[in-house]
């Protein structure tokens, strides 16, 4: 699949900003007045930072209000209600916090559960794909859930949580690729199937239909070379968990938490460019790709 | 309308045979010409005339070389467009309800007044059928030409898309595969018509003919008696064969 | 089971759209130009534009059914690459510079220019077409311009198709006939090329598919017809001959033959003078030339066409001491030895013995055993009565693979001796021509080259050589034709040599000329072997400067690279906007069961400052007066191509246009002149069909109901029944002048080749293989079917589909040079070397390597940037091969070409190929300075909406 940028910062931040929520939601940490206001606009940053990036590769962003009609069926379309619940309960919630000195905790529990919900309804926008072998596994939404909590925690301050949910999110991590390099073969789906000539023998994809590249390829033909990917999930792994971790094990200091969340995003972000390139879209078979 | 009807009324769509489309892309223009000048917006091309050309098509031909266990390599050409699934996950990822399937004969468009150009109908589609637009920014796909099948501003001979009309070899044939009497139907039980990555669950209304065995003279043919046995083995022999014959006539 | 609440609440939420839009303000029917089939179209207008192109239901060519090409006529309407004024070359030749000039001046100046040359050395006008499609008009202008020098693009396209089938049976495939789809079981295709007569082809394969009949395929390449082939034969290039003779060989052995149909209407039967001498090898023929044959009721020489005679096959005969014996007999004798034994042949062909047996026994199987017959009574030549008609269901059709060879010729004769001695000719299920064909090389004419200046010349240019006494040489053995057409160097060159015609007036052998004047030939680029060498001629200068080639002029509708090239560009206007004629004098359009013509006419007006060529040809025409344009008080006799398409009559009532003749416009084939003939053919659809009647529609060349409609139809002047020339006569007339007999003596070097090549019976032969030591693998080239013959690459739509060419390489030298896709590989011939990137190809002749041919385009050229990928990665396969063969040591240089007719044979290439680092700007070797674009660059996007 095209790494997009806009969908890489869209689910980087917006996890984050809503695994803040979350916490937040929770009463985590349990801070008030600017303090709390600074959290907040933290969480509020990035999740609809998040959601403004996610509209850049809409064809027809000022129809986006449409896409909240179809939510009986449509993921992407609860992950738009779920948003703007959360957005707004928190919002409230929020208010209470920040300007009220009230701290309304049923409120912080559903704007905290609409804030997890949104994350995962995002995840399954992703997770619901057949034709992404890659994406269509149950690891994938628990590793936006773990990421979106391990980064929350993080950017709520929460040393120990964060500590134990970057070991969870970093395990998921670890089997999503394992189990993500043989999705595609596991699939059942290869360029016989797709063909229906596989009976007949070794199927190989001769003349493309254009000599030129279309939509198709632009979109879901991205090859990334293994050595590269190897040096890039490396690279993932310790910026988005091992160094966070070791700086959270350091003596406290605010320059150490700065580093560490930094890093979390960075190796997140990467770990998403990764999510995206390496995602093989059974329409390269056809195109003899992969 | 992003929920699919539990069933439609008919189940139009084509019959490709793989055994006669001799790939010449007539289906590609022809579709490429009618839905540039009909339904929705045109379909667009980039850089036309230079390095990169890349343009919006409905319908492509691909072409695949399959090598059997013992003989010679074969050439298959594909021609793929929209299959018009009765599972089909395009129309239950969209968020807005621009992609739906039709009731009354279960063709799946896309309401372009609707369509945010997510482009997730795209990518849930195993097919390669729809392709976003790149000058309109909203998604095109084969509508089965929906605006000539009932068009009454046309002969009823041409009320069939237009990839059929044009196809030379008559290679795409078009009709109700959900009447079990209808000559697709028909042509796709006698000839086994397959589904495409039927793993998908998807439920393509579309079927493709798989191509006939090939190659299997040598097996089929008796090469000597009677039909090749010598008349005489010496010129000679053969003359004398000759006046026999020419008497018999 | 449906309709369920739920479900009408769905229904009734679905968007409401207009099923029934309309379709166009106007249809408008005229005639493709995008290839040779020449389809019936129907233009749909919207607002005065071009909104959408498809096929006319009603016409007899395509039937509704349209090519890629052709729907993609809209983009060529449109197409940037347009020319839109005339031009005046600034710059230096092959630099692109131009400067715009008003009408008046381009055709002041090329008056200036011809009329000189009319008046007094009409042979230094070199006039040559590429693709026209009006070549009974372009060569009318010729002949009445008084230069010998005019032909069409055949010479290196397709003439030993054409030639061998009219010297063999009065037709060939192609535009000439097809197999008769409806009735055929078997249908074998050879050559490589999937072209001509394309779209009726597809439409046949498909119908015999529908009924599950066998299809095979003859074709090193296994693309397009032959990836539908039920059995595929990747033949060696160039073996398909020798293939060929082997099926002879099988199927005689096994008398697996029409002894009936052989007697009855071939010339089989007819006696050949077997004794030494001045005549050995002619037919003997009784005092009105009539050919003899032994009547096998009586035992005597009968004149083959006598009623009631029963030719024999077998019987000898003895007069005043000298053996005749039937032709038969030498085709026994020939293809009975075992030189033909498919065991024999079988590793050249690269075919297993067992194979070519298999395919024999079920061509035998199929012929013989299957054989249908329709309840038609039919009336032969001979008087006799028949109250069926027998077919054979087996059917050929060739593609110009298995023409583009030295030895081409002898190949089509053998493919046609093969259907021929099936019985599978004109017959129910075999092959079947469309008229005005059959037409026996008797009713052709000869070539005609005299040159008088100021007058027309006696015939016309092309025609069929009878004999030594019709090549076009001057006393002193010299040329008459600047392509040195029907010499000893390739006699039967009924097409002319166009691909000689830069090369002989750059040498100025046999003479110099002073204006070249070419239509739609791209000869700088695609249209030309030697590509570079071509430019460089057509750029070369002589020592005070001057070109060599005085004078260019040159028309075509597009900026093709030929444009950079001409001193003057009088720029036509595209098919949908103009005025043309698809005529049975020229190549018609006809199918078996129906003669047909049709028109083009100006669906649309140019939007620029273009005119129809045809038209600038009559003007020219009347500037200069030119005798058959002009009438005897001096006034010019039409005013335009229109006025000339209905007021042309080429012998009193016969014209362009066979339909709708006549005061009232209800006569057909001969009848007067009607005004408004063009109004009639435009309501009709823009075409004019004729049907053979029922019982007339086999069997043509011998049945009388036949004969009689066509000379009803103008077709022929009177009854032309012949026979069927399995022995070539006029061959053997040359190959005895090569023997020393007769006055007309050929140069003492190609007497062994004359002897050795001119078989009246065909034969195989290897083609010239000198300078190929090193170079092993075969090179071919073919259109896609998206592009065949379509007029530049630079459609908008159809260069999305095939923007470059890869080389395709067979597996086993994929692995043999380490080869990857996407690799590159230097090619090299003993000619040139282009270094190009390479494709896999499995499903190949194991020693044959091919690409596209022509996506390859000059940068510059065509309104294209100059980085698109036709320019950047295509390639030609033209820089490899030369239109002379390598120098032997001689002192001569021999045409890369076939010996009879001189076509090119490009076919022959043979190359060498290594694995290359990629060129360092990844562009495709060689590569050429940019020229300038008289047009511009077209647009970035397209979205070609035309209605609201």
């Amino acid at each position: 699949m095209h790494p997009a940028p806009s969908v890489i910062i869209f689910t980087t931040l917006s996890g984050l900003g809503f695994g803040l929520l979350f916490f937040l939601g929770l009463g985590v940490p349990d801070v008030s007045g600017w303090v709390a206001f600074v959290f907040f606009l933290i969480a509020y940053a990035l999740s609809v930072g998040g959601l403004m990036a996610s509209t850049f590769h809409l064809g027809h962003p000022e129809r986006a209000w449409k896409a909240f009609t179809q939510w009986r069926s449509s993921w992407l379309s609860r992950e738009g209600w779920c948003a703007v619940i959360a957005l707004i309960v928190m919002g409230l919630y929020a208010l209470g916090v920040v300007f009220a000195g009230q701290r309304w905790s049923a409120l912080g529990l559903l704007g905290a559960a609409f804030s997890l919900a949104t994350v995962f309804t995002t995840s399954m926008i992703y997770t619901q794909l057949k034709t992404i072998p890659r994406w269509n596994m149950a690891l994938t939404p628990a590793m936006f859930l773990s990421f979106s909590l391990a980064g929350g925690a993080l950017l709520a301050g929460q040393t120990t949580v964060s500590i134990i949910l970057l070991v969870v999110a970093a395990t998921i991590q670890a089997l999503y690729w394992w189990r993500g390099d043989t999705a595609l073969a596991r699939s059942g789906t290869d360029i016989g199937t797709a063909t229906g000539l596989g009976s007949r023998g070794d199927v190989r994809a001769f003349e493309p239909p254009h000599t030129g590249t279309n939509y198709l390829l632009r979109e879901f033909v991205h090859v990334v070379g293994r050595k590269h990917a190897e040096k890039l999930r490396i690279i993932s792994f310790v910026l988005a968990f091992m160094a966070p971790v070791l700086f959270l094990l350091l003596p406290f200091s605010h320059a150490f938490a700065a580093v560490a969340v930094l890093s979390h995003i960075a190796g997140v972000a990467t770990s998403r460019w990764l999510f995206f390139a390496q995602a093989e879209h059974v329409v390269g078979l056809y195109y003899g790709k992969r | 309308m992003t929920q699919l009807p539990q069933s439609t009324d008919r189940k139009m769509g084509l019959v490709i045979d793989l055994d006669t489309c001799v790939g010449c892309h007539a289906c590609v223009i022809s579709c490429k010409g009618w839905n540039t000048e009909n339904y929705g917006a045109p379909l667009s091309d980039q850089d036309a005339y230079g390095a990169d050309p890349s343009g919006t098509f409905l319908n492509r031909v691909h072409s695949y070389e399959v090598q059997p266990a013992g003989g010679h390599a074969q050439l298959i050409h594909f021609p793929k467009s929209c299959l018009h699934c009765e599972d089909a996950p395009c129309v239950t990822v969209c968020p807005t309800g621009a992609s739906y399937k039709r009731v009354e004969d279960g063709i799946v468009l896309v309401n372009e007044s609707d369509c945010i150009g997510c482009g997730l109908c795209a990518w849930s589609c195993p097919y390669g059928a729809r392709e976003l637009d790149a000058a309109e920014g909203v998604m095109k796909k084969c509508t089965l030409c929906v605006d000539r099948i009932y068009n009454e501003n046309l002969p009823e001979v041409d009320r069939v898309p237009s990839c059929v009309r044009t196809c030379p070899a008559g290679a795409r044939h078009f009709g109700d595969l959900g009447d079990p009497n209808s000559d697709v139907s028909k042509l796709v039980a006698e000839r086994e018509g397959m589904d495409l990555m039927h793993e998908m669950g998807t439920k393509p209304v579309n079927k493709y003919l798989p191509p006939r065995p090939k190659d299997q003279i040598e097996e089929q043919i008796d090469i000597l008696a009677p039909l090749l046995a010598p008349v005489a083995e010496e010129p000679k022999g053969f003359l004398g064969w000759l006046d026999k014959a020419l008497e018999k006539l | 089971m449906i309709g369920s609440q739920a479900e009408k609440g769905a229904h009734l939420s679905q968007p409401v759209i207009d099923t029934s839009p309309k379709v166009s303000d106007e249809v408008r029917k005229t005639t493709c130009y995008m290839c040779a089939c020449r389809c019936g179209i129907n233009v749909h207008m919207k607002d005065g534009k071009v909104a959408y192109i498809e096929g006319n239901r009603d016409h007899p060519v395509n039937k509704g059914v349209l090519c890629a090409k052709g729907s993609a006529g809209i983009m060529q309407v449109n197409a940037p690459s347009r020319l839109r004024k005339p031009l005046r070359r600034v710059g230096p030749r092959g630099s692109g510079e131009f400067r715009e000039i008003e009408w008046d001046e381009a055709i002041s100046t090329a008056v200036g220019w011809l009329n000189e040359l009319h008046e007094t050395a009409p042979q230094k006008l070199a006039f040559f077409t590429g693709r026209d499609q009006s070549q009974s008009f372009t060569s009318f202008w010729a002949q009445n311009f008084g230069t010998p020098n005019y032909a069409a693009h055949g010479g290196f396209c397709s003439v030993n198709m054409a030639a061998g089938g009219i010297y063999t049976m009065g037709g060939a495939f192609w535009e000439f006939g097809q197999p008769d789809w409806d009735h055929t079981k078997l249908f074998m295709l050879f050559g490589v090329a999937e072209d001509h007569d394309s779209n009726p082809i597809k439409m046949g394969i498909g119908k015999i598919k529908a009924r599950g009949a066998r299809v095979i395929g003859v074709n090193p390449i296994r693309s397009g017809y032959n990836a539908v082939a039920d059995d595929w034969v990747g033949i060696t290039p160039g073996t398909d001959g020798l293939f060929i003779l082997s099926l002879i060989h099988v199927l005689m052995k096994a008398g697996k033959i029409d002894l009936t149909y052989l007697g009855r209407y071939t010339n089989a039967p007819v006696l050949v003078n077997a004794t030494d001498g001045p005549e050995k090898g002619l037919f003997l023929r009784d005092a009105d030339g009539k050919p003899l044959v032994i009547d096998r009721v009586t035992g005597k020489p009968a004149a083959f066409d006598k009623p009631g005679v029963r030719p024999d096959l077998s019987a000898t005969y003895d007069k005043d001491g000298v053996t005749h014996r039937p032709v038969f007999h030498l085709m026994a004798e020939k293809y009975l030895s075992d030189e033909h034994a498919p065991e024999n042949v079988a590793d050249r062909c690269g075919i297993p013995a067992q194979r070519i047996r298999a395919i024999a026994a079920e061509i035998a199987r199929v012929a013989f055993d299957e054989a249908i017959e329709l309840d038609h009574e039919w009336t032969d030549f001979r008087g006799e009565k028949h109250s069926k008609m027998t077919g054979r269901p087996v059917s050929f059709h060739a593609m110009r693979g298995i023409s583009a060879h030295a030895n081409g010729f002898q190949t089509c004769r053998a493919l046609h001796v093969l259907q021929i001695l099936l019985g599978t000719v004109e017959v129910p299920g075999g092959f079947r021509f469309k008229p005005p064909y059959p037409k026996p090389v008797e009713a052709h004419p000869t070539p005609h080259g005299d040159r008088r200046p100021g007058r027309p010349l006696e015939g016309p240019h092309l025609g069929f050589p009878r004999g030594p006494e019709d090549l076009l040489l001057d006393e002193n053995g010299t040329a008459q034709r600047i392509d040195k057409a029907f010499t000893w160097e390739n006699p039967m060159s009924a097409h002319g040599l166009m691909h000689m015609v830069i090369s002989n007036a750059a040498a100025g052998d046999p003479y110099k000329i002073d204006t070249l004047f070419m239509y739609m030939a791209n000869m700088s680029w695609n249209s030309s072997m030697n590509t570079k060498g071509v430019m460089e001629m057509l750029s070369a200068k002589t020592e005070d400067g001057k070109y060599v080639i005085p004078k260019i002029i040159y028309s075509d509708a597009y900026s093709s690279e030929m444009v950079a090239y001409a001193d003057l560009i009088l720029p036509d206007t595209t098919y949908l906007e103009r005025h043309d004629c698809i005529s049975l004098l020229d190549r018609p359009i006809c199918e078996a069961d129906a003669a047909a013509d049709a028109i083009r006419w100006p669906v649309v007006e140019p939007d620029r400052d273009v005119r129809g060529f045809q038209s600038v040809l009559i003007e020219l025409a009347n500037r200069m007066s030119l005798p058959g344009f002009t009438n005897e008080d001096g006034t010019p006799k039409w005013k335009d191509y229109a006025d000339y398409i209905v007021n042309h009559e080429r012998k009193p009532g016969i014209g362009p246009l066979a339909g709708f003749r006549g005061e009232d416009g209800d006569k057909e084939g001969r009848g007067a002149v009607n005004p408004d003939q063009l109004t009639r053919y435009i309501d009709n659809g823009g075409f004019y069909v004729a049907h053979i009647p029922e019982g007339a529609d086999y069997y043509k060349p011998w049945n009388t109901a036949y004969q009689d409609w066509a000379v009803s139809m103008g077709l022929y002047d009177s009854p032309q029944p012949y026979l069927f020339q399995l022995y070539s006569e006029p061959m053997r007339k040359f190959q005895l002048a090569a023997e020393g007999h007769g006055d007309r003596q050929p140069p003492e070097h190609l007497r062994k080749r004359l002897k050795d090549t001119m078989d009246p019976l065909p034969i195989w032969y290897e083609t010239d293989q000198q300078g190929n030591e090193g170079f092993t693998v075969n090179a071919l080239t073919q259109r896609p079917m998206a592009m065949y013959h379509s007029w530049g690459t630079q459609n908008a739509w159809l260069r999305q589909l095939h923007g470059r060419n890869p080389l395709y390489v067979p597996t086993k030298l994929m692995r043999e040079h380490r080869l990857e896709d996407g690799d590159w590989a230097k090619v090299t011939s003993p000619h040139g070397e282009i270094t190009v990137p390479v494709m896999e190809m499995a499903a190949l002749n194991d020693n044959t390597v091919w690409t596209w041919n022509a996506i390859g385009k000059r940068k510059g050229a065509w309104a294209l940037q100059e980085d698109a990928p036709e320019a950047t990665k295509g390639f030609l396969l033209n820089h490899l091969i030369h239109e002379l063969l390598p120098p032997k040591g001689d002192g001569m240089r021999w045409a890369n070409s076939d010996p009879i007719t001189g076509q090119a044979a490009w076919f022959d290439l043979k190359v060498k190929l290594e694995k290359a680092a990629p060129p360092s700007d990844a562009q495709s070797q060689p590569e050429f300075d940019p020229i300038q674009s008289p047009v511009g660059t077209g647009p970035k996007d397209l979205a070609w909406k035309v209605g609201k």
